[in-house]
């Protein structure tokens, strides 16, 4: 099996975010993997597709379905992160009030990237964008 | 229990119905949505107060069985409308946080 699949995350839209995420779990679930696999890349790929929203201006997500493994590559052109050490401690966030009111900014969502998944790369580059490659191993 | 139990036996208001078939085995409580995705368990049910359409979004993802608002929370109509489309319960009562808690642990087998 290898199914790739592509979407676009548009900027600052909370009331469409986590489409592409709820997207790729139909995805899975409609190929028959397991539902622990299945949760896992849900959550995953929501806090980076939601990070892309709140503090990148949206980006693109492609997705790689294997037998073996589901890979999640998320492209962004924002700002880059400064710290990545910082970035993927548990609390820290520098998310707005406005997005704090809406229940984001607990500075949980890389560390449970990190959580969820067997392996995480972040390349990122201030003023260039990032991009996370996530792995969850079947 | 199911969901419909549940609604039952805490005597919560139904804002949408759902798939009330829905088995819930425990519980939990917060309202950042990171911390839930973090730590609630698959086929719980997530007392909050936080309405939106992210709260809706997080309870398909992570497999959560029922949405239950404290204290009178609002729905937003766009959470309701994708609740819907997702066939997620989400139920209402004017008691807090921690009273739900307290009495949903009384029906969950420990
Ligand atoms: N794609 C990105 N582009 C730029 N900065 C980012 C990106 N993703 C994360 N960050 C930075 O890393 C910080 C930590 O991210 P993390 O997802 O852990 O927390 P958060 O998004 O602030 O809050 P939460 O995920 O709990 O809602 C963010 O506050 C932000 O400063
Ligand atoms: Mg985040």
């Amino acid at each position: 099996m290898n199914i790739q699949l592509h979407y676009t995350v548009s900027a600052d839209d909370f009331t469409r975010a986590g489409e592409a995420s709820g997207a790729v779990k139909a995805k899975l679930k409609q190929l028959g993997f397991r539902p622990d696999v299945i949760r896992k890349v849900a959550i995953a790929m929501y806090e980076g597709e939601i990070n892309m929203v709140i503090h990148a201006g949206g980006g693109v997500a492609d997705v790689d379905i294997e037998a073996d493994r589901v890979v999640v590559v998320l492209t962004d052109q924002g700002p880059g992160i400064p710290d990545i050490e910082k970035a993927m401690q548990e609390g820290y966030s520098t998310a707005s009030e406005t997005v704090r009111n809406l229940g984001f900014g607990a500075g949980m969502g890389l560390p449970n990237i990190k959580k969820y998944t067997d392996d995480l790369i972040i390349d990122t580059e201030i003023g260039k964008g990032t991009r996370i490659t996530m792995t969850v191993l079947v | 229990m199911t969901v419909n139990e549940l609604k039952t036996a805490l005597s919560l208001e139904t804002l949408v119905e759902g798939d009330g078939t829905r088995d819930v085995t425990t519980g939990y409580c917060g309202d950042l949505l990171s911390w839930v995705m973090s730590r609630a368990d698959a086929g719980c049910a997530w007392i909050t107060v936080m309405g939106n359409i992210n709260a809706v979004a997080v309870c398909a993802l992570a497999e959560i069985s029922c949405l239950i608002l404290a204290d009178n929370a609002v729905l937003d109509e766009a959470a309701r409308a994708r609740a819907e489309s997702e066939e997620l319960p989400i139920l209402r009562s004017d008691r807090n946080i921690y009273e739900l808690a307290v009495a949903l642990s009384r029906l969950l087998p420990s």
